[in-house]
């Protein structure tokens, strides 16, 4: 079920562009609407998330560390895995971001006869991980040449190094077999490897159909169902939504529109989803912070503002009280001054 | 809000990025292309909604067949015969390479590369 469910709402998703733009005027529709509605989702939503993260406050300095922290001048500190000032921890951010240095040090537990444990480096989830972001980003950049013309000299230059290979015509990327290279091992992960597939929900396993049927859909329009992929109808398309003039000028083969559809279903599901990681790692406090709580001291934004309340001033506000109640106070109550009041009243 | 002063520009950042297909066009969509048709010839070895999906295929296609394979014979469409040749198929009719290859190409930014080995009509 918890695959099942994601996997036959990925293959509605398609049935409804598949069926939808059959239906005389909704090509503008899918084409048109959806586009802007999904990425006003995507922009908005991802603000929204990043502001409501903003809002939450940090008690405690907590950076995760798992290296000498810095310390006396003989001592070593290691400064990548127990950062102490901002650039330390840009280097480290760094590293996290563009190379996943923490799932470098991914490991599997295995328990043998004895018994006994072991811990054993595994880097597939890291090699695979990193095969598909990077294969993904290429992706993107590839697809801005719909978007943007005159096609600007970074993306012709990432294209054509994507078809270096020149397999085929239509030439053959290597991102397509990447991409879907990684997607299917973080998905046969999920199914294979029994702790992880124990613990994997139907939101992780739809954004992984969704890549899917997204990489598919492309695919099989560039290479096998070409007909009415009309690809100067498609980039009028999409240089008019982002001049906000769109057009749809040809007949566009319904493939394009599922393609179209998912993608826009994919901008929509973002912020609201797991992958707002995309945002979420540089908000992450176990790696933003520094190690440094016993240089600086981390105030709590939860904390009210207390003032200082001293015995003397506890004593001044309850004397009264204290005196009626017997408890011994260091300082009396002052002479009542009454003839003065007395002669106020009259 | 905390750390409002690298989040605030950080997030500006990334939607400035995200939306960089809307600064660089700047609300100019351009030209579609417009390919320069042949004037005297009225048909092409395939309709044109084929070639429009593939005539990579079918260059591809006579390409392999003719020198890899040496196979130079020609074929038949109509009762007109054609030769496997871009040169002396295609731009026998379609003479022009920057009116009528470059238009579509250039738009789209496909780079074939016939003219690694073809050397292009000068023009």
């Amino acid at each position: 079920m918890k695959y099942a469910f994601p996997f036959a709402a990925v293959v509605a998703l398609v049935l409804i562009a598949l069926i939808g733009v059959q239906i005389p005027g909704m090509q503008y529709f899918f084409g048109v609407v959806i586009p802007y509605l999904a990425m006003a989702l995507f922009l908005g939503g991802f603000c929204y998330r990043i502001f409501y993260w903003a809002k939450s406050p940090v008690p405690f300095k907590i950076p995760t560390t798992c290296g000498q922290g810095y310390s006396l001048p003989w001592i070593k500190q290691d400064k990548l895995e127990a950062p102490n000032n901002t650039s330390q921890v840009v280097a480290r951010m760094f590293l996290e971001i563009f190379l996943f240095r923490s799932l470098w040090r991914n490991t599997k537990a295995t328990v043998y006869d004895g018994p006994k444990l072991t811990y054993e480096s595994s880097k597939w989830l890291w090699l695979f991980g990193i095969l598909f972001h990077y294969s993904f980003l290429v992706v993107v950049i590839r697809h801005m040449r719909m978007f943007m013309e005159p096609v600007p000299f970074l993306v012709s230059f990432v294209e054509v190094g994507d078809s270096l290979l020149q397999i085929g015509a239509p030439t053959m990327y290597m991102t397509d077999v990447t991409l879907v290279l990684g997607l299917l091992f973080l998905f046969g992960r999920r199914l294979v490897n029994p702790h992880v597939r124990y613990i994997s929900l139907a939101n992780d396993y739809f954004p992984l159909f969704l890549l899917l049927g997204v990489a598919t859909t492309g695919i099989m329009m560039r290479f096998f169902l070409r007909t009415d992929v009309d690809i100067n109808a498609i980039k009028e398309l999409a240089v008019g939504l982002v001049t906000f003039q769109p057009t749809i000028t040809a007949k566009i083969s319904a493939i394009f529109y599922a393609h179209l559809f998912l993608v826009c279903a994919l901008l929509a599901y973002f912020p609201f989803s797991k992958l707002m990681h995309m945002g979420g790692v540089f908000m992450s406090p176990t790696r933003n912070m520094a190690n440094d709580s016993r240089m600086v001291r981390h105030i709590n934004p939860w904390n009210p503002d207390i003032k200082p309340h001293s015995y003397a001033g506890y004593e001044d506000e309850f004397r009264e009280d204290m005196i009626e109640q017997g408890i011994p106070v260091e300082k009396g109550l002052p002479p009542k001054p009454e003839a003065e009041t007395k002669e106020e009243a009259e | 809000m905390y750390d409002s002063g690298k989040i605030i520009p950080g997030l500006i950042i990334f939607v400035l990025f995200i939306t960089i297909p809307i600064w660089y066009n700047h609300g100019d969509a351009g030209n579609a292309p417009k390919p320069e048709l042949p004037k005297d010839a009225k048909s092409c070895v395939l309709s044109a909604e084929d070639m429009r999906s593939g005539h990579m295929q079918l260059l591809n296609e006579w390409r392999d067949e003719v020198l890899r394979d040496g196979d130079r014979g020609t074929i038949t469409i109509d009762g007109k015969q054609y030769q496997k040749s871009l040169m002396l198929t295609c731009m026998e009719c379609h003479t022009s390479k920057k009116k009528f290859c470059d238009t579509c190409h250039d738009y789209a930014s496909v780079k074939p590369y016939c003219w690694d080995c073809h050397i292009a009509p000068v023009e």
